[in-house]
């Protein structure tokens, strides 16, 4: 190794992404985690994707057992965590195997040489050291000691262990990779010290790691110069990283206080959706009522509970969750009291694919229920603005008092990206139905005139009792009616009570062009990928593709056909084979829609998608 | 300070909604039952509650000119456990069957039991299915002939209270569907006892079921054949008020007082507030004599206190006031 003191040459980029894997015990989590964080601090824009193992104790080195932590940051706008990387640091064999795929050809991979073991390569099945046997010849391929120059930059340090040295390795990687990108290592050492503060020996050992990391690049001859991507151009205001799962989580806290409501949830722990329970326990100082219950169909039973006697009440689950709610969903609808379901969606049918990401639950949400039983469904669609989503849910259900269900998906639960934090007092009012005291002619099934929402009576209340069911309902008193007019009418009642949320709820303004001879449709969390695609389109002059995104599937919005009514054809993109063009064939009959679909429990490629709709125009 | 709750009477506690269970139907003794056991509960009626899963029993609710919902069958359980940990000040009470309680419901009426939240579960056990017309239940007898068992059920039962006992309920007991005196006090009782209570009523179905609790609920034979347990009393029982339980080895046994010379004071004293339920689940198992009465009452720490202390002692300690400041927390950067 020769060290060079001359200092090196900057190169401007854009933007860069960046992918850390490592066994499942390297810590690829955090060093990505921290790397985005820094990021987002200097002002860049960032999306991030974590990629865990599925298994919770994989065997050590195997390749099931690799966790991966990608990074997209840029002085331009980044809507996705990107597809194919441009840097890889591969901590150990298995690592490397199951990720080149993902690198971009002639692009640099940094490797531990150190972990590159018989033992280690037998376990990630190479028949022989990719290091050595010309395999990587397509690649800039920069390999580093780092367990022993980890090890070399602790011998001083006293009263360590051998673990917490070897495991400290992943801050050298960091290191390196921070002077390749011109990042300050402050925020990281500043972590250390919140972190470890009862440790000093841990945060001298992980800081004077990153600082080698840092050094060693410096004077590596292999990397020639460094990058810099200035930051974003983001609309001012106060921002912090959020993962979509927290972003619902706090979108629901927002609306209990805007609302004057507390907030319950009753959930059932079920992956990807477990987060959200994970957050909202946390916050029992805002009056947040959490019952981790017995089954998902409890769950939901016990938000209708809490519902009934007032307060904001929720339920999270993932696609079989959602499967077994659907009786007591069917009730909350019958009864006509607030609730919003959140469905994380994930890879079905049945267990299906637990920790990827798929849309495949739209129509158990749009239909899954016995009779007719129509609910408000909306979909989230980026990490961020979940919290709007889940918000607008809340408010859409407290207004209309009908069940709204909320589709996100494992991309943009687990996802992250900055978020412009809104304060609650610039959210939108949220007004209720809650009668306090019992007026003349009160009936339960009373209506408003304009959204139709029968008023919530709430247990208290003198002169309010009565009675709610699953039984027909009279359409005045609630009592049971078994009266066959009074059946179709509550049908069709219930169903235009849905139909007229369409009168609450934005257009859709299609982007790029509005007009033209291709729309591209989506909804819910390919946003990013779709709108990346078409907006590269764009700027290559292909200024005749617009872009539809739905995020509020029913009712649709009110200019739907309008908007269709203005391209030569539209394709509708799914991650699924073909459920929301259904629901638009329904609704949008006059139109043809052409479809792209992808059921491979993976996010759309850029590249698909610009040459399928490149070959439309 | 709490308003004085107004007087009421049964009156005040009956819907407007016809009854629609069959003629001679024990449901009408437990409907009645608790209109009159209401009043002398000292809750505000507008804090009343009924729950119901689905079946005959749990029409219960349209029938009481309180708040109530008939939800899901099996699943009142978890919606009253929603509404109690909602707002704690109501008297919150679930109607249930043998079939939504312990088939379709079976989960969700252990997990409230463990729990212990301070509701009151009045389960209908009729041991056969009356709403679907005929079934076998999980607590009928083997070999009982019902429509979907014409040669006779196979299926052993289970005892609602074993079930209970096992699943730590900390109130449980046990009323004959004939009894309406003893019924109204027990209700009282329930109501009164801080945790989850359990309430078993051995509902005759006319119908479908007709006689199932006969031979020892007879009005003939019933001081002969069941024993009403009270705490701190001996357990006596029999017209002659002369047999009583003892414990023999491992077993309890009925003795008469006053042969091969046992005492009055030889005869078991019901302890209902013991934690060890040892002898509640001897008392529960017994047919000879069917024991009724509250056979557990133990005192212990409710889900809502539980909830109440660590909500109270998360919010001294946190910092967040408004969502706001949690959201402004932490690491947070500013773009201008
Ligand atoms: C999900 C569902 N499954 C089945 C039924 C049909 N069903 C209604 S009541 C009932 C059994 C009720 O028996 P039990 O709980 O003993 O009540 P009883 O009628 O005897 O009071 C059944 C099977 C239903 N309503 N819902
Ligand atoms: S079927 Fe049986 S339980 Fe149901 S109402 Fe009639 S008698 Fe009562
Ligand atoms: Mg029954």
């Amino acid at each position: 190794m020769i060290a060079t003191t001359e200092k090196k040459k900057q190169k401007v980029i854009d933007a860069v992404i960046i992918r850390f894997v490592g066994d499942s015990g390297d810590g690829m989590q955090l060093t990505g985690t921290q790397f985005s964080d820094t990021s987002a601090m200097f002002g860049n824009d960032v999306a991030t994707f974590p990629n865990y193992p599925a298994e919770i104790r994989a065997p050590q080195g195997s390749l099931y057992g690799v966790s991966g932590f990608q990074v997209h940051i840029g002085s331009v706008e980044i809507n996705t965590p990107g597809d194919d990387v441009d840097l890889l640091v591969a901590m150990n064999p298995a690592g490397l195997k199951t990720n080149l795929h993902a690198l971009k050809p002639g692009h640099t991979v940094i490797v531990d040489t150190d972990s590159f073991t018989k033992k280690n390569l037998e376990k990630a099945l190479y028949d022989s050291n990719p290091l050595e046997d010309g395999s990587l010849e397509n690649y800039r391929v920069i390999e580093v000691a780092m367990t022993s120059l980890t090890k070399e930059a602790l011998k001083e340090v006293e009263g360590l262990d051998n673990k917490t040295i070897t495991r400290s390795k992943n801050m050298f990687a960091l290191g390196m990779v921070y002077w390749m990108y011109g990042r300050s290592r402050e925020y990281t050492t500043e972590f250390f010290n919140k972190k470890f503060k009862k440790k000093p020996e841990v945060i001298e050992a992980n800081t004077k790691v990153l600082n080698a990391g840092f050094y060693f690049a410096e004077t590596l001859e292999l990397i020639p110069n460094a990058y810099t991507i200035a930051p974003a151009k983001m609309a001012p205001g106060t921002y912090r990283i959020i993962m979509g799962n927290q972003a619902t989580a706090w979108g629901f806290l927002a609306a209990a206080e805007k609302s004057g409501l507390e907030l319950f949830l009753g959930s059932y722990p079920i992956t990807p959706a477990s987060n959200i329970l994970h957050e909202l326990v946390k916050h029992k100082h805002f009056g947040v009522k959490t019952l981790q219950a017995e089954d998902e169909i409890a769950g939901i039973s016990s938000a209708i509970g809490a519902s009934f006697a007032g307060d904001l009440a929720i339920t999270t689950t993932s696609g079989p969750g959602l499967a077994l709610k659907a009786e007591a969903l069917g009730l909350a609808m019958m009864i006509e009291l607030p609730l919003v379901i959140v469905d994380v969606q994930r890879g079905g049918p049945s267990t299906g694919l637990p920790t990827k990401t798929e849309q495949s639950d739209l129509l158990q949400a749009m239909y899954g229920r016995n009779g007719e039983s129509p609910i408000i469904v909306i979909a989230a669609s980026t990490p961020s603005n979940c919290f709007e989503y889940a918000y607008e849910a809340a408010k859409l259900t407290i207004e209309h008092m009908t069940p709204v269900l909320l589709l996100t998906d494992g991309y943009i639960a687990n996802g992250s990206a900055p978020w412009k934090i809104k304060s609650v007092a610039s959210m939108p009012e949220i007004k209720n139905n809650i009668i306090k005291e019992a007026e003349e002619d009160w009936h339960p099934y009373n209506r408003d005139k304009d959204t139709l929402a029968r008023n919530w009576a709430i247990p208290g209340v003198p002169g309010l009792e009565h009675r709610v069911g699953g039984l027909e309902k009279d359409r005045v008193s609630g009592n049971v009616s078994y009266v066959p007019e009074n059946h179709e009418y509550m049908t069709k009642i219930r169903a235009e009570k849905v139909k007229r949320v369409q009168n609450y709820i934005p257009e859709i303004v299609p982007e790029f062009t509005e007009e033209g001879d291709l729309l591209v449709v989506g909804w819910g969390g390919t946003y990013g990928s779709l709108h990346s695609a078409v907006k590269e389109l764009n700027e290559e002059g292909y200024n005749n593709i617009g872009f539809a995104h739905f995020n509020y599937i029913n009712p649709l919005p009110k200019n739907t056909s309008e908007v269709f009514s203005k391209y030569k054809k539209i394709i509708v993109c799914e991650l699924n084979s073909g459920q929301f063009v259904k629901v638009l064939k329904i609704n949008c009959s006059e139109f043809n829609f052409l479809q792209f679909n992808k059921i491979q429990g993976l996010p759309f490629a850029n590249n698909e998608l610009v040459e399928k709709f490149k070959s439309l125009v | 300070m709490e308003a004085a709750v107004k007087e009421y009477t049964y009156k005040d506690f009956a819907s407007d909604q016809e009854v629609r269970w069959c003629p001679g139907c024990d449901d009408y003794v437990i409907l009645r039952s608790m209109q009159k056991a209401l009043p002398e509960m000292g809750v505000k009626k507008e804090d009343v509650v009924f729950i119901s899963g689905i079946g005959c029993s749990s029409r219960f609710p349209y029938y009481m000119d309180t708040y109530g919902m008939h939800g899901i069958h099996g699943r009142a359980p978890a919606i009253a456990t929603g509404l109690k940990l909602t707002n704690p000040d109501l008297s919150v009470w679930v109607i249930t069957g043998d079939g939504d309680s312990m088939a379709i419901g079976g989960n969700h009426f252990i997990h409230v039991l463990r729990r212990n939240i301070d509701l009151n579960i009045v389960l209908f056990n009729n041991e056969i299915y009356g709403l679907t017309k005929g079934q076998f239940s999980p607590t009928s007898l083997v070999g009982q002939k019902t429509k979907s068992s014409p040669y006779g059920n196979t299926q052993p039962p289970f005892s609602a209270g074993e079930l209970a006992l096992g699943a730590h309920a900390r109130f449980f007991g046990r009323i004959s569907g004939n009894t309406p005196k003893e019924m109204t006090q027990i209700f009282i009782d329930a109501e009164k006892f801080k945790g989850t209570s359990l309430i078993e009523v051995l509902q005759n179905c006319p119908i479908f079921n007709d006689g199932a609790y006969s031979k020892f609920n007879d009005k003939a034979v019933r001081e002969d054949r069941m024993l009403f347990v009270e705490h701190g009393k001996p357990m006596i029982f029999g017209k002659e008020r002369n047999k009583g339980l003892v414990l023999n080895g491992l077993k309890l046994e009925v003795v008469t007082i006053g042969e091969n010379g046992v005492t009055e004071t030889d005869i078991l004293v019901h302890d209902a507030k013991e934690q060890d339920p040892t002898l509640h689940q001897m008392l529960v198992r017994m047919e000879y004599p069917m024991v009724t009465g509250i056979i557990r009452a133990f005192d212990d720490v409710t889900l809502e206190e539980r909830e109440d202390a660590l909500t109270a002692q998360v919010k001294s300690d946190s910092n967040f006031k408004k969502t706001d400041d949690l959201f402004f927390s932490g690491d947070i950067y500013n773009v201008f």
